[in-house]
């Protein structure tokens, strides 16, 4: 494999270049994303009368690094970067391809939506603890998504955790404070599992960092023993059928940005982690073991459709709802092509940005009727077009039809079905595009109908209400103009050549 | 970017942004709103016109957007891709003045025509799209815009017929979604070509290639009412007349059907379709279909109920033409796809002028109606005339050719379900003429609005009266030059091998 160094490469080429450019590339965009979310948590934490505004310029500032490291990538290729000039096995780096662009482009433009959304939702008191949180959190995913060291995932995953349960404890009332108890004893239990993984694969090849185990890794009983544990970890954080039970709980107790980020960052967070184990490191597990991947994914496609159906309230349809399209990521694991982990990729991207926005939609709903029974939603729903216009256009995507970003994943997935022969799984996705066109019509439905207010309903801010409908915007756009980030996936190419 | 790939993407967006701008308009904003919404109706015939024009004069219009690798969102203009597109844009111009009219002080308007403009950016997709995958992506987005104009009244009625309408069409979509992704993997493209492009395809493939024909059908099926998939149809006139003309004659239905005809024509190809055997049980189908629809029709007394079933009766002779696979037949099955939009239109038009002027919905209270609205009812009498085919009105033409079609084809047996039909067609249809112009009017009307002088609005009377004539003007100069005649003729010549 070839890692050009960020600093220093053909400095001939470069004096060329305009000088703009010449800031682009040179500038390690790899570290400034991982350094500015922190410095901006810091700094909130510091001076909390101006957080909002803090919070706001480092989530602009986090996007335009995104933007230097692609063209970086673009330019380059994969970037690695030895963290103080030292360099595996001895020191940290940091590693970046088209894979872990596309999730820090997510989380960079998922983040500035949340903060916005953010910035009107909460009161005074809660903002102070809010905008450090928060940013902590968008500084733990980014260092997430760049690292390329086993250890270092397990430091980003605890602070990504330990931030994540201090965000649900911010809602009032007992019942936040018990799920948050709750979320922080599985995180905590899921990242122990996933130490001790790492342990065994330190023990046996004296390397943490990806590519080196890559190139180490043998079959033996403590590579089993270490992909088992790490796996288990993994799947707890990522709540896949059946260890989906605390997220319901969880997503929907907490406030409403808060929801939308765990449902649309960090479940993916330590997917993220698993697949890219999954494909340096695992490979040579083998296919039974795909193939349980594949069954548990289905059975939550299937259980979180039905369950969400089942609901009475819409925070925990918008949860289960999660459950649900959590598990057509793991129906990627037995297909295990090229075009399969792409459509993963932009399942994952997709529902990243439409679950944001219905979460953001939900919030909206309760803060102005004070309520989220689905029942009496018709009330509600009248007052508020433009959230509900964003609700369903988020629908769309989470249904799989197009034009949007799920419906071009769910056709990628669906011809890698095909392709390997293997039908029922393509099966498992028409049937969850089924549920799921069936719970979110649920909830459309109440918007159509004629129904007389019945008390006051309390003014949502405006730029709530467009928060919601920007995100759901992008996602009917993710459908449309869908060769631009399947290009950008390539980088590197972390999937491997071929079909 | 110059006017040839520039042209299809403006047909589609004179109605895309316009119906996004209608959202935003509020419900005072009259004005505003009817003249948006007649310029953007004017501009895209204009922009059609054009597009004909240039295409006559030998331009080749094409618009692309990469959307997967190899695949790639096209619009195009061809022969067939015009014939719908003139339909839907010309009766998308009618159906707008009369919902202007049919809607005049109702709420929630704004959101509807919205939606209605959307609605027609669907099918002018659906008409222009240049491969299967496009086609796929406009069907869904049509099935999304309509299911708000069903439910638009938002009784619990409307719902439920909502409702039935989103469960047929998702699971219709589904399929058409699996069909469509199992095509490209066996065939690596989805563009249509006149004669298909899966001729070529390895003979051990071809129970594949039949199994997927059947899943197509179903799923285009759904949309085109083909029996046992049509019960939605019968539920969705709940909805506001313009909507059913928009269902039954303009979009939704059309949909389905011209599907039916790009699979037949551009995917598989007539001949290679024929070879597998594939023709046939269409035609049986399609002729099951024709006459369960008139029979059901027979026992409906709601006006709208009736011809809902006369709908899924007439639309499967299109598909019945196409599946008659001779070049005739198939040029019977393509002029009835504009002769059944302009007559159906027709009839919907009058029982929504019945409905709003003398809250008329049951046949059994047309009574002596024809004297009361003279001209309503003469452009009734005109569209029933034409659905039972009688020259010389478009639909004689249409069962002429579907006829001969099947004598050169020697499918004997097509002409009996035909003359079947024909009978089944007079036999609910004539009663209600009789009972409009003969009998005795009752001495008060279920809830009568005056319009002064005149029978009823002129925004209700004027688009009924020209989709009347248009039903005429169809038949009577079907030899013209540049007739729909000459043209589906042409259309037809492109898909047989000479």
């Amino acid at each position: 494999m070839n890692f050009p160094t960020g600093a220093g490469t053909d400095h001939c080429k470069r004096m060329k270049l305009l000088p703009m450019e010449l800031i682009l590339g040179e500038v390690p965009w790899i570290v400034v994303l991982i350094i500015l979310p922190l410095t901006g948590g810091m700094a909130c934490f510091l001076f909390p009368t101006i957080s909002k505004s803090l919070g706001l310029l480092t989530s602009l500032a986090v996007i335009s690094c995104v933007w230097g490291l692609g063209w970086q990538l673009e330019e380059d290729g994969a970037q690695r970067y030895a963290i103080g000039g030292w360099g595996a096995p001895l020191g940290i780096d940091l590693y970046a391809d088209g894979l872990s662009l596309v999730m820090v482009a997510v989380a960079a433009l998922v983040g500035l939506g949340i903060s916005v959304y953010s910035s009107s939702y909460f009161r005074r008191d809660k903002a102070n603890h809010f905008w450090p949180l928060w940013l902590f959190l968008c500084g733990a995913l980014n260092a997430l998504f760049l690292s390329s060291d086993i250890f270092n995932l397990y430091v980003t995953l605890e602070l990504l955790g330990l931030t994540a349960v201090a965000l649900v404890a911010l809602a009032d009332g007992s019942e936040a404070l018990t799920s948050a108890m709750r979320y922080l004893l599985i995180n905590l239990m899921g990242s122990l599992f996933y130490l001790l993984g790492v342990a065994f694969l330190y023990h046996s090849f004296g390397s943490l960092d990806i590519a080196i185990l890559a190139q180490r890794v043998e079959p033996s009983p403590a590579v089993w023993a270490a992909v088992g544990l790490i796996s288990a970890g993994l799947l707890l954080k990522t709540a896949l059928f059946p260890m989906h039970f605390w997220l319901p709980a969880a997503h929907a107790s907490a406030p409403a940005p808060v929801s939308a980020l765990l449902s649309a960052l960090v479940v993916k967070a330590s997917f993220y982690i698993l697949l890219r184990m999954w494909l340096e490191i695992f490979p040579i597990v083998g296919i039974s073991f795909a193939q349980l991947l594949g069954l548990l994914g289905s059975a939550a496609v299937l259980w979180g459709g039905i369950q969400a159906l089942r609901q009475t309230r819409l925070k925990l349809l918008v949860a289960y709802s999660t459950v649900s399209q959590l598990g057509y990521l793991f129906l990627a694991f037995p297909l295990g092509m090229s075009i399969a982990w792409k459509g993963a990729l932009y399942m994952l991207l997709s529902h990243a940005v439409a679950k944001a926005a219905m979460f953001m939609a939900a919030g909206n709903i309760l803060a102005a009727g004070g309520h989220d029974r689905i029942a009496d939603l018709s009330s509600i729903t009248q007052r508020l077009p433009l959230t509900l216009t964003a609700f369903s256009l988020a629908g769309i995507s989470i249904m799989g039809l197009p034009p949007s970003g799920g419906f071009i994943a769910k056709w990628l997935l669906l011809e890698a079905s095909i392709q390997s022969g293997q039908w029922w799984w393509g099966a498992i996705l028409l049937l969850g595009g089924l549920l799921a066109a069936a719970y979110v019509f649920r909830v459309v439905s109440h918007v159509f109908t004629q129904a007389e207010a019945t008390h006051e309903a309390r003014e949502v801010p405006a730029r709530m209400e467009w928060t919601a409908l920007v995100l759901a915007l992008v996602v009917i756009f993710l459908g449309v103009f869908a060769s631009w980030p399947l290009a950008m996936m390539e980088i590197g190419s972390p999937f491997g050549g071929g079909s | 970017m110059n006017w040839n790939t520039a042209l299809p993407l403006m047909v589609l967006g004179s109605s895309l942004l316009p119906g996004l701008m209608i959202f935003f308009l509020s419900e005072e904003h009259v004005v505003a709103r009817t003249s948006l919404n007649l310029a953007s109706a004017i501009l895209k015939i204009v922009l059609i016109g054009g597009m004909f024009w240039g295409m006559l004069h030998g331009h080749h219009y094409e618009s692309r957007l990469a959307l997967l690798p190899g695949l790639d969102l096209v619009l195009r203009a061809g022969p067939l891709s015009m014939l719908f597109v003139l339909l839907s844009a010309g009766l998308w111009l009618v159906t707008t003045v009369y919902a202007i009219g049919y809607l005049e002080e109702s709420p929630y308007r704004s959101r509807f025509f919205g939606f209605f403009s959307l609605c027609v950016t669907a099918t002018v997709g659906i008409a222009l799209a240049g491969n299967l995958m496009t086609f796929l992506v406009f069907y869904e987005l049509l099935t999304l815009c309509t299911y708000p104009l069903i439910v638009h009244r938002g009784t619990e009625v409307a719902r439920k017929a909502g409702r039935t309408y989103l469960i047929y069409t998702i699971f219709g979509g589904a399929l058409l979604l699996l069909s469509s992704v199992w095509l490209y993997t066996l065939a690596g493209t989805l563009e249509f070509t006149d004669r298909g492009f899966l001729s070529g395809l390895d003979t051990s493939l071809h129970p594949t290639l039949i199994l997927i024909f059947a899943l197509l059908i179903a799923g285009l099926g759904v949309k085109a009412a083909l029996f046992p998939l049509h019960g939605w149809l019968p539920l969705a006139m709940v909805a506001p007349a313009p909507v059913s003309a928009l269902l039954h004659a303009v979009a939704v239905v059309k949909a389905g059907a011209f599907g039916i005809v790009r699979v037949v024509y551009d995917v598989y190809g007539i001949e290679f379709a024929t070879d597998l055997g594939l023709t046939l049980p269409l035609a049986i189908l399609a002729s099951a279909t024709i006459i369960y629809g008139s029979l059901r029709a027979l026992f409906q007394d709601e006006l709208k109920r009736r011809l809902a079933f006369s709908t899924v009766s007439q639309v499967s002779y299109i598909v019945l033409g196409i599946a008659v696979a001779g070049p005739v037949a198939t040029i019977g099955g393509l002029i009835h796809l504009v002769h059944q939009g302009v007559q159906k239109i027709t009839l919907f038009f009058c029982a929504g002028n019945l409905a709003e002027t003398l809250g008329i919905h049951k046949i059994s209270e047309m009574n002596g109606v024809a004297w009361r609205m003279p001209w309503t009812m003469a452009a009734f009498t005109i569209g029933a005339f034409g659905m039972i085919g009688a020259p010389p009105l478009a639909g004689f033409f249409s069962k002429w050719y579907l006829a001969r079609g099947a004598l050169d084809a020697e499918q004997d047996w097509v002409i009996l379900i035909l003359a079947g039909s024909s009978i089944l067609n007079a036999a609910y249809f004539l009663p209600i003429l009789y009972i409009a112009w003969f009998k005795k009017p009752p001495d008060s009307w279920p809830a009568e609005r005056s319009f002064g002088r005149n029978e009823t609005s002129w925004a209700l009377l004027i688009p009924t009266v020209v989709t009347a004539m248009m039903t005429l003007a169809l038949g009577l100069l079907a030899s013209a030059p540049f007739s729909l005649l000459e043209w589906a003729s042409q259309i037809v010549n492109r898909g047989f091998a000479q």
